[in-house]
């Protein structure tokens, strides 16, 4: 009897501790002296810039690496080309590389001395310190999540039901939309899930090419930190709960829209 | 529409599946695609989709040639050995779907649906997704929906090789019949010789790559062109170094010229036929096929010796 509760137990301490336990402890202190500091925390305009920061870079950062990681897929399983396997190691890349190189590594190329930066400064275009830095930076560290939510799935759907579809008449774009993408779909809304979260969450590789304004260039990630240093322990404990609360929400409604019998 | 396969190669890597291959399928006939796994028959079935693309050669459609016409362009309909069925949709869905990508009007399709969801006898499952139906209303789902869009040629691909037996018996009935109501000119590819002599007019037996021979059933049985085909097709046994059918080995209590000496095994009667075991003296063993009344003549026992002969040689050069 008990040692079938053991693994449970275990399982459920060890997610106590890593996960939970400083998730709540955010949430106390947060609320700690009540609900107006959090308010007044929240409202400052700084803050609410960098949630806009935060919330604008996600929105093209998502639906670049959603339609990126759905045509990495379907070409990596699909299709046979040469370099096929190097695409296929690419993708991880992000995965293997720390965030703060990937900040270095942009930082170079667009920075003034920068491969890139000499010409584009020439031409008045400013990437570093400024919003595309952003947006290239989390774009990078989020590309692999739908590719790799969509190929396994791919691969286990085979691609029978779509030559079924062609022998009936689809056209390729009738065959991607009526056949595969709804075979998918809850790969590609778990990737999109996770890409937003690493959106959200990003914070080496920004932190060195953005410049950290406030009020400018400042993500919601590099608020909490700046709010920190800043001895405003209230205000970083409030933003921080906001991208949390964030997180909960979107792994909530995914695990409610998800459908209760998944077809075999 | 008539279908005529123009010395066709197909290689993967250094593997031929199709060897050179010619074949002419008439309008309306009803044509088996039989031979051993690896004979590249259900290569040659998705040749003639245009789900793969000819190496060498021509494919004639109707006298057109359709060698790089795309799939969608060919009107066929095409019936995978596990079904294709598409998951996310009811089974209605399943069989509109060649008529919704079409653009036909709402009412066409519903009417075209309905007739065949009759024709397969799927009316009462129509909103049923295909993972709440078993293998055998699977296939007949997926022969409704190969057939909505009325296509010329309908190729079924090993249709009821995922199927348990008595389900197979059924099916292979039923599409016997529906291809004399519809009289869509239809190919399907098998490995079992049974199936191929039950359902089809005409069987073209494959091996290796290379056509053996085409010919109605009996042709096939009666007239083997090669020995592979004699083999495949029907039982075929080694007698004297020859091979013979069992209906051909004559049996006899005196010994003759040619003839083979051999034990009898086993007796047993099927109904007006029986069917003897023997061995040889080398050990082989040989079935016989008799009427009843020419063994009670014989008056055989088992364990007698006897001297067998073919009756009819046949030597394949």
């Amino acid at each position: 009897m008990l040692r079938r509760h053991v693994p449970r137990a275990v399982a459920l301490a060890y997610l106590l501790a890593i996960l939970v336990g400083p998730l709540a402890m955010v949430f106390w202190r947060t609320f700690e002296h009540g609900v107006e500091p959090v308010r007044a925390a929240l409202s400052d305009p700084e803050t609410l810039h960098a949630f806009q920061v935060t919330l604008i870079v996600t929105a093209i950062a998502v639906p670049l690496n959603t339609i990126f990681g759905i045509l990495a897929g379907l070409a990596i399983v699909r299709r046979r080309f040469p370099g096929k396997g190097l695409l296929n190691a690419f993708i991880d890349l992000p995965l293997a590389l720390s965030p703060v190189v990937v900040g270095l590594s942009l930082y170079l190329l667009y920075g003034r001395t920068g491969w890139f930066g000499t010409w584009l400064s020439e031409h008045g275009v400013q990437i570093l310190f400024a919003w595309p830095a952003i947006v290239l930076a989390t774009v990078f560290v989020s590309v692999p999540f739908v590719a790799r939510e969509v190929i396994p799935t791919l691969r286990e759907l085979g691609d029978e039901q779509e030559q079924a579809a062609t022998t009936l008449g689809a056209s390729g774009w009738q065959t991607f939309r009526r056949i595969t993408l709804p075979s998918i779909r809850w790969a590609v809304i778990y990737g999109v899930v996770l890409t937003t979260a690493r959106c959200l969450g990003e914070y080496g590789a920004v932190a060195i090419v953005s410049g950290r304004i406030a009020g400018k260039t400042e993500t919601a990630t590099l608020r909490v930190e700046d709010s920190y240093q800043n001895f405003d322990v209230q205000g970083a404990y409030a933003i921080a709960l906001v991208l949390a609360t964030i997180a909960v929400l979107v792994l909530i409604a995914m695990t409610l829209i998800k459908p209760k019998e998944q077809t075999s | 529409m008539s279908i005529e396969i123009r010395n066709v190669t197909k290689r993967f890597g250094s593997f031929t599946a199709v060897d050179d291959l010619s074949l002419r399928v008439e309008t309306g006939s009803l044509t088996a695609l039989l031979g051993p796994s690896g004979s590249g028959k259900s290569t040659l079935l998705r040749i003639v989709a245009g789900l793969e693309w000819p190496d060498e050669g021509e494919v004639i459609l109707s006298g057109e040639d359709a060698t790089g016409l795309a799939p969608q362009k060919r009107d066929v309909g095409f019936v995978f050995q596990h079904y294709a069925a598409f998951k996310h949709m009811t089974v209605r869905d399943n069989v509109a779907f060649g008529l919704k990508v079409r653009k036909r009007p709402r009412q066409e399709v519903q009417a075209r649906v309905d007739e065949l969801l009759r024709l397969v006898g799927l009316q009462a499952l129509a909103d049923r997704y295909p993972a709440q139906l078993s293998g055998g209303q699977r296939q007949r789902m997926a022969l409704a929906r190969a057939l909505a869009p009325e296509p010329r040629v309908l190729l079924l691909d090993e249709p009821f090789g995922a199927l348990d037996a008595r389900v197979r018996a059924e099916l292979r009935d039923w599409l016997r019949r529906l291809h004399d109501d519809v009289h869509v000119t239809t190919v399907f590819v098998t490995h079992d010789q049974e199936e191929a002599m039950e359902v089809a007019d005409r069987v073209a037996v494959l091996n290796e790559g290379r056509l053996e021979q085409v010919g109605a059933p009996v042709e096939l049985y009666d007239e083997p062109a090669t020995e592979f085909v004699m083999r495949f097709v029907g039982d075929a046994h080694v007698l004297g170094g020859t091979l013979v059918r069992p209906h051909d080995i004559e049996l006899r209590h005196l010994r003759r010229e040619g003839s083979v000496e051999v034990e009898v095994e086993r007796i047993t009667v099927l109904g007006a036929d029986v069917r003897v075991d023997l061995v040889d003296g080398d050990g082989r063993r040989l079935v016989a096929r008799l009427r009843r009344d020419e063994l009670d003549e014989l008056d055989l026992e088992r364990g007698e010796i006897l001297w067998a002969l073919p009756g009819r040689e046949r030597v394949f050069g």
